[in-house]
């Protein structure tokens, strides 16, 4: 993780303005009427990740457009957006893919994962490929320890991986199809590898 | 419920009123509590842990500021399980920290470095990598140094909760997390240098200050500010003829514990551009002269003229004995034409309640609405806007103002900045009816123009009408920025019967007026004043000094034993920190030495016994620290207004008088804060 993340991203990246579509905007006042008057600060994070989906990424400008819509200082905003590691601050391929590295995934060889990735994208960690489609992340315990090793790409988790499952949906993405999220080695959700083993037969 | 409760601290019983924090608790018991990020003026953060006391009965050792007392509680702040709880949060809050108090400016006044020697283990066990943080852009003031930074966030809640202006935050998490504004613009607050003083270690710290002296070698004198009407008071710390900084003294019903960036920072420039020997002018211009030849030269000015053409003109800085003496003197020489007021502002000499913030500064906290007309309180006394904004922060109070659109840092109902609003509320339009104890302030923006003695009979009424004074409150007040105004209308230093204000003095420059004496008077339109033989006593070169044909250099605030009356009309003692440069002398003795050759020597040979003249003619300016009351009485004039628009009546915040003009930390600033103060930021 970039240690970096109390700092602005790079400025050349930054754009000098932000605004949100249309239908974002809509959808940022719906999400405000949620909260009471003069507590619409509470929706400063669902902002942010309108912002995110819309530009992909976080930038300063989004922040201080949130902050203007929410009437709260923009350095509770930057606080927040900072304190997150969901929110990018930099901007990020089109597709998303973090690795998780903890340990239930490291026991499962997470290594082969990671190796998998570097090798198919051409990039190591915070990289993003020259063509714009990928950026490779090491993240920390995404909480799909049963199904380990994982990686999260965008809002999907890919589960039950190892380097060939890895590349195949790496090579899917490439492609523009959507591979099936979820265990990528034949099983239904945590269920055993082997097949279920409880309450499967009549009586 | 009963307002106290009984607790047992370190063995002995106190009574302590239940509102407290346990921290607070243990101190009126006379026990000492370790402490970073707790702060009396500041909310409660709980951050640091190195309150850490005993409870009985609690199962592991409990942050004392965050704690609120319970009736029977007991209590141990040296105990072996406290003593060790503190000792492993200094460990903690070392791992982090570098060794470098050698090379830092806090060292020496350290809080970190005192309770390391107090409560910390005295060796350390932590051998891995200590973590850096990049230095942040505080603006030209503030120096940081980051990686020192204990994360205790009172510069964060100084910001958010004194200032109200909102640039600190902390930014990521865990390891990553750093203080920071994090778009790297500076901090725009007028107050941001306490920051450097509530920072309990040396990550922030004076950016002109750095490296330049070590505390212990530093005098320090108690003293009072003169960059504006409120009398902040200070410690002026020097080494040698020179001040190097400027630090807030506690006054509770002032200042608290804060100063203004103006204040503090604008100090280098009483080194610069300084008066330092009598010049005169010749045939090329001005020229060196010795104290003789100047006051000889202008002795016989004044003994050749006709006395109702000799006028004064005293300037913002000018203290208490220096304006009696010239007012001694202008008696002696029988002219009628002098005045204090540079800027014409509107008072009834006559009614002292006509020139007072009432209501005194403390007392703002008693009010429960304000009004402001034409008065910027954030720029023209920072101090008197701080507790301004303490009070809205209390709850229960509205602001309204007529008077240019300002950031005041806390939210105001605009009522245009047309003086038919102020009409409107004199017909009975309430901008908050039913307020008990509303204030109505004037400021130099609204009384420092023709109509001025208008707007202030309209202010008067004004008062009156919203019912704000009745019994013991008086809420009318006037926002003087002038360190020596109060003090000068106190005294009387006005035109005599018959005699000209500054307008008059300026506009008979050169046929009804043709010597004026300039006392630090560097505000006004010299250029009115080629036609007059002008004798300048001040400190600094400036306007005044560039249109004398006498400039009889002088002693600057900080070089002075002086009274000064602040604008809620207390007087208080300024003390000579270093003397003055060269051949400056303190001001006073300066129109003795003219009334000498004049032949017509003033009473008085020493200060005190000018100090006895002077508090024998006005009482009050002897009551040190007293607030003497005015009565309230009618004043103003009933002409009608004009319908200009109210000016702010400071433009740049940091440039106000010789002082400022002449430091380059307060140029920087400006620079730095274009705008003299921050323009956005919402009001939280």
């Amino acid at each position: 993780m970039s240690l970096a993340r109390g700092r602005p991203g790079a400025s050349e990246h930054q754009p000098d303005t932000f605004t949100f579509s249309k239908t974002n905007l809509e959808e940022a006042e719906r999400i405000m009427a949620r909260y009471p008057q003069g507590r619409t600060a509470s929706a400063v994070m669902p902002l942010l990740d309108l912002a995110q989906r819309q530009a992909g990424w976080v930038p300063v400008a989004a922040m201080d457009t949130v902050a203007d819509m929410l009437a709260m200082p923009r350095i509770r905003v930057y606080e927040v957006a900072t304190f997150y590691t969901m929110f990018n601050l930099e901007p990020v391929g089109r597709y998303l893919v973090q690795v998780c590295t903890t340990t239930p995934c490291m026991l499962r060889d997470s290594d082969a994962i990671v190796e998998a990735c570097r090798s198919r994208l051409g990039i190591d960690f915070d990289e993003t490929t020259p063509d714009g489609l990928f950026t490779l992340k090491e993240v920390e315990c995404l909480g799909a320890c049963v199904n380990a090793p994982m990686v999260q790409i965008n809002d999907d988790y890919y589960e039950d991986l190892d380097a060939g499952s890895m590349v195949a949906v790496l090579d899917a993405l490439a492609r523009g199809d959507r591979p099936q999220s979820g265990p990528q080695a034949g099983r239904h959700a945590s269920e055993p590898q082997s097949g279920p083993r409880t309450l499967t037969g009549g009586d | 419920m009963k307002e106290t409760v009984s607790i047992t601290i370190d063995g002995v019983e106190i009574e302590v009123d239940r509102r407290l924090s346990l921290l607070q608790a243990c101190e009126l018991a006379g026990a000492e509590v370790p402490r970073f990020c707790f702060h009396d003026r500041l909310s409660i953060a709980g951050n640091c842990r190195m309150c850490l006391v005993e409870v009985a009965k609690a199962p592991k050792p409990v942050a004392s500021c965050a704690q609120s007392l319970m009736d029977g509680m007991v209590v141990s702040t040296r105990s072996a399980v406290a003593r060790k709880a503190q000792r492993s949060a200094m460990e903690f809050l070392l791992i982090n920290h570098p060794l470098d108090c050698p090379i830092c400016d806090q060292g020496g006044e350290c809080d970190l470095q005192d309770q390391a020697m107090g409560y910390g283990a005295g060796i350390s066990r932590y051998g891995e990598q200590k973590r850096s943080v990049a230095e942040k852009n505080f603006g030209p003031l503030i120096k940081t140094s980051m990686t020192r930074c204990i994360h205790c966030t009172r510069c964060i809640r100084f910001l958010d909760e004194v200032a109200g202006v909102p640039a600190l935050g902390a930014t990521g998490r865990g390891e990553s997390m750093e203080i920071t504004n994090y778009i790297e613009q500076g901090i725009a607050s007028e107050l941001s240098g306490n920051i450097i003083d509530l920072c309990p270690v040396g990550a922030l710290t004076s950016g002109p200050y750095a490296f330049v002296a070590r505390p212990w070698e530093l005098v320090t004198t108690e003293s009072v500010d003169v960059m504006d009407a409120t009398g902040s008071n200070v410690r002026v710390d020097s080494r040698g003829r020179e001040v190097l900084r400027v630090l807030p003294r506690l006054h509770e019903d002032i200042n608290e514990e804060w100063i203004s960036d103006k204040t503090r920072f604008a100090i280098d420039g009483l080194v610069r551009r300084r008066l330092d020997r009598p010049w005169m002018r010749g045939r090329e211009g001005l020229g060196e002269v010795s104290w003789e030849q100047a006051l000889g030269a202008a002795s016989q000015r004044l003994e050749n003229r006709d006395a109702t053409r000799v006028a004064a003109i005293a300037g913002d800085l000018v203290d208490c004995e220096t304006l009696f003496a010239m007012k001694r003197l202008m008696a002696a020489i029988g002219s009628p034409h002098m005045d204090c007021r540079q800027d014409g502002m509107a008072a009834d000499p006559t009614v002292r309640a006509s020139w007072l913030l009432n209501s005194t500064i403390a007392g703002i906290e008693d009010a429960d609405a304000c009004l402001l007309i034409g008065a910027l309180p954030r720029r023209e006394a920072a101090i008197v806007n701080a507790r301004l904004r303490k009070r809205w922060l209390a709850g229960g109070f509205s602001v309204a103002s007529v008077g240019p659109v300002d950031d005041h840092s806390y939210p105001v109902k605009e009522l245009g900045n047309l003086t038919d609003a102020l009409r409107r509320i004199e017909a009975g339009e309430s901008p908050f009816p039913g307020a008990a104890n509303p204030l109505v302030i004037a400021g130099k923006g609204a009384l420092a123009r023709d109509d001025g003695e208008a707007v202030l009979g309209a202010a008067a009424r004004i008062a009156d009408a919203l019912g704000a004074v009745h019994g013991d409150w008086n809420g009318f007040g006037v926002l003087n920025v002038a360190a020596s105004r109060v003090g000068g209308l106190d005294l009387g230093f006005v035109p005599a019967a018959g005699g000209f204000d500054t307008a008059g003095i300026l506009a008979g420059a050169g046929s009804a007026v043709d010597t004026v004496i300039l006392l630090g008077a560097d505000e006004i339109d010299t250029s009115n004043l080629a036609g007059a033989f002008v004798i300048y006593i001040g400190h600094h070169g400036d306007r005044g000094a560039a249109v004398a044909d006498v400039i009889l250099p002088a002693a600057a605030w900080t070089e002075k034993d002086a009274t000064y009356v602040n604008l809620e009309g207390r007087p208080q003692r300024a003390q000579r920190a270093v003397f003055p440069p060269g051949e400056a002398r303190e001001d006073w003795r300066i129109l003795r030495a003219l009334s000498g050759h004049l032949g017509m020597p003033l009473p008085f040979d020493d200060l005190d016994s000018l100090r006895q003249e002077m508090t024998g003619e006005v009482p009050h300016l002897g009551a040190i620290d007293t607030i003497t009351p005015a009565a309230w009485q009618s004043f103003g004039s009933t002409r009608d207004m004009s319908d200009e628009p109210f000016l702010p009546a400071i433009g740049n915040f940091y440039r106000t008088c010789t002082i400022s003009r002449a430091s380059p930390t307060m140029s920087l600033a400006t620079n730095a804060f274009p705008s003299g103060v921050q323009q956005s930021a919402s009001c939280s």
